[in-house]
């Protein structure tokens, strides 16, 4: 098998916070917002990442591009650790992997025109470029994403959100990276623009063979643009699998939760449906619950999920649980008490 | 008599940039007990429809047309009238709990002015009952927390404390406008239920403002769509997914990708929604429409019944949008 393009190993994100009334010896408290991620992404794949708010999938994706200092490593495929670069190092490499952003306005900067915007990447990765050959690429690329390449004057506010997160698409696309880190693209958009712009993500990825990560709480959204995903659940990966086999056939009792809380626009299927619910409130990841970090919430815990954190499987279903299995079958829901 | 009439209810806000007419000639009525889910896309009126009613539009808004609460107009009725039908008839329930709770009141404190000001109730029983109404919305341990700030607690449970102080005069008419919309899947799912368990128990009737089918189609009876301002499809819930009668209500659909099918290409509107600063004056989907000709641009036809109980406004029968 050829080397993946990106093989990321126990990836840990940990922030230190201090209160307003520390004192500068006071110990910090540790937030670790990413504790221990693998994968594995092959050039044009799709991983999709879920989770809910806090889960840590936002840090994750900033973590690969050092906007956040993280520990582990991240092997690209030349062999590089992205992780253990300098800043200057770092440089050569963000060329290949470009980052769309969540709020689309608020991520243009609005005292720039949408032509300067977009040949921003160009000019920082490819000093050398003449202006003419920087206008024709820019040109060329929002015509690509469904822009008219005569709005090349104009500024970020005379734009839609739709519109706006083209150009996101066409400023991350104009250095042809290999890689595409979109942290929650659609999520500020309309139903019938957000169909757009997934579509043209599908389409531009298709044809540019791009490998895509691919974060959103919006499970269907997820389901639809990814080859597999990964489930994450305060800074851990819970489930990782191919899309069609995690929504077909969930092990983990997070991953299981989760999709029967998805709303069904149908109302016989969401009549029909039964929602697992989950008890309470998500844990404050400054104090974790010891072993599995879902067990506070989980149907199925025992005494084991609390003294040993379970170890993601290696399968290519991938579950960290200790009593995993398909919904129906699962002891306590089957067996007679 | 229907519990709330509205008769061609419209919104208009002046700005420096014109006027922008948010909400444009809307009907409807609702009655006792029953649930009605307004849904709409990014401006397409439906807050400000609600606004309208309960009497909260901004300084530079206008309403004109007709709301009738039980047969009473209160539409830009004086704060003598609308007062007492306010908290004590309709409730409303916002988006964001964070910003539409006070975060400088205990939670106690600002449940129990409802009750002192409305039902004149001294502070010890208004906090006895407002401990019962967060009972009633599952937050554990209420008697303890009733004393906490709301930034103390979870998103979740904020929008529960909003709904709590939402049902505490026990009103005739809740409007929830996107309750769940900042919330996470599981949380949705939370409030959805507690909110459906609420209807049943204390038999209110129910607006729900959201832009997600899905919420929908498991809580409401009926549906009305909204698109620039105006209504392009009213009818149960169950007809209005399986056999949609409006171009647009069909693109909203096949837009929507679903966890529980396999999907293919989603087909996307193309274009982006109206700018209701200058509305075109025939239907304000006819640019984004696929069946749309000349005559759209122009006019639209009022909203008729083509079925029993369905309503539509579209210049095309249902037959020729096959």
């Amino acid at each position: 098998m050829t080397r993946p393009l990106l093989r990321v190993e126990d990836l840990r994100v940990t922030f230190e916070l201090r209160g307003a009334g520390d004192m500068p010896w006071t110990k910090p408290r540790l937030l670790r917002a990413v504790s221990g991620v693998n994968f594995e992404l092959s050039a044009g794949e799709t991983l999709g990442i879920v989770g809910e708010s806090g889960c840590g999938k936002s840090t994750l994706a900033r973590a690969l591009i050092q906007m956040v200092p993280a520990t582990g490593r991240a092997i690209w495929a030349d062999g590089t650790d992205l992780l253990a670069l300098s800043r200057a190092q770092m440089l050569k490499y963000r060329a290949d992997i470009q980052m769309v952003f969540q709020d689309p306005l608020a991520s243009l900067n609005p005292r720039m025109t949408v032509g300067q915007i977009i040949a921003e990447p160009l000019r920082t990765h490819q000093k050398g470029l003449a202006d003419a050959e920087v206008k024709a690429r820019v040109k060329e690329m929002m015509d690509r994403v469904g822009l008219l390449p005569n709005q090349i004057n104009r500024y970020p506010h005379e734009f839609s959100g739709g519109q706006c997160q083209r150009i996101g698409i066409a400023r991350a696309l104009i250095v042809r990276p290999k890689l595409l880190i979109c942290d929650e693209p659609v999520s500020a958009l309309d139903v019938s623009i957000q169909a757009q712009v997934i579509n043209l993500l599908a389409e531009l990825q298709r044809d540019l063979g791009l490998a895509m990560i691919f974060i959103a709480h919006d499970l269907s959204v997820v389901k639809h643009i990814s080859d597999r995903v990964m489930v994450l659940y305060l800074g851990r990966t819970m489930e990782i699998a191919g899309a069609r086999d995690l929504y077909a056939d969930p092990q983990h009792p997070y991953t299981q939760a989760l999709l029967s809380a998805v709303p069904i626009p149908d109302p016989a299927a969401e009549r029909a449906k039964r929602i697992i619910p989950l008890e309470g409130d998500l844990p404050s990841p400054l104090n974790p619950p010891s072993g599995c970090v879902f067990r506070t919430r989980c149907p199925r815990a025992e005494a084991l999920c609390a003294r040993e954190v379970p170890v993601l499987t290696t399968a290519a279903h991938g579950v960290a649980c200790y009593f995993p299995g398909p919904l129906v079958k699962s002891r306590r829901l089957a067996e007679p008490a | 008599m229907a519990l709330l009439e509205i008769r061609d209810l419209s919104v208009r806000f002046d700005t420096p940039d014109g006027t922008v007419n948010a909400v444009n000639g809307v009907s409807l009525t609702l009655d006792r007990g029953e649930t009605l889910g307004i849904v709409g896309e990014s401006g397409s009126g439906k807050s400000q429809l609600a606004f309208a009613v309960m009497g909260l539009l901004a300084k530079n808004g206008r309403a004109a047309g007709s709301v009738r609460f039980e047969g009473k107009e209160i539409l830009n009725a004086p704060a003598s009238v609308i007062n007492p039908i306010r908290a004590n008839k309709i409730a409303m329930v916002f988006q964001d709990p964070m910003t539409s709770l006070n975060p400088y009141m205990r939670v106690c404190d600002q449940m129990a002015e409802v009750l002192v000001h409305h039902r004149g109730m001294s502070k010890a029983e208004a906090v006895a009952e407002s401990v019962r109404m967060l009972d009633a919305v599952k937050i554990p341990d209420a008697r303890a927390r009733v004393t906490l700030y709301p930034h103390e607690f979870s998103g979740g449970m904020r929008q529960r404390v909003m709904i709590a102080m939402s049902l505490l005069c026990r009103p005739e008419l809740l409007i929830a406008d996107e309750p769940t919309t900042a919330l996470d899947v599981t949380v949705q799912a939370q409030i959805m239920t507690l909110l459906g368990e609420l209807r049943r128990d204390f038999g209110m009737a129910t607006i729900l403002i959201t832009h997600d089918l899905g919420v929908v189609a498991g809580f409401c009876e009926s549906v009305l769509v909204l698109y620039g301002g105006q209504v392009m499809e009213k009818s149960p819930t169950d007809p209005l997914f399986a056999t949609p009668s409006h171009p647009y209500t069909r693109g909203l659909l096949a837009a929507i990708p679903r966890v529980d099918q396999e999907g293919e290409a989603l087909s996307a509107i193309p274009g982006s929604p109206p700018n209701m600063t200058n509305p075109p004056p025939g239907c304000p989907f006819a640019p984004r429409c696929g069946y749309a000709g000349e005559d759209c641009l122009d006019h639209l036809d009022p909203l008729t019944e083509f079925a029993p109980g369905r309503f539509r406004a579209c210049n095309r029968s249902v037959e020729e949008l096959a």
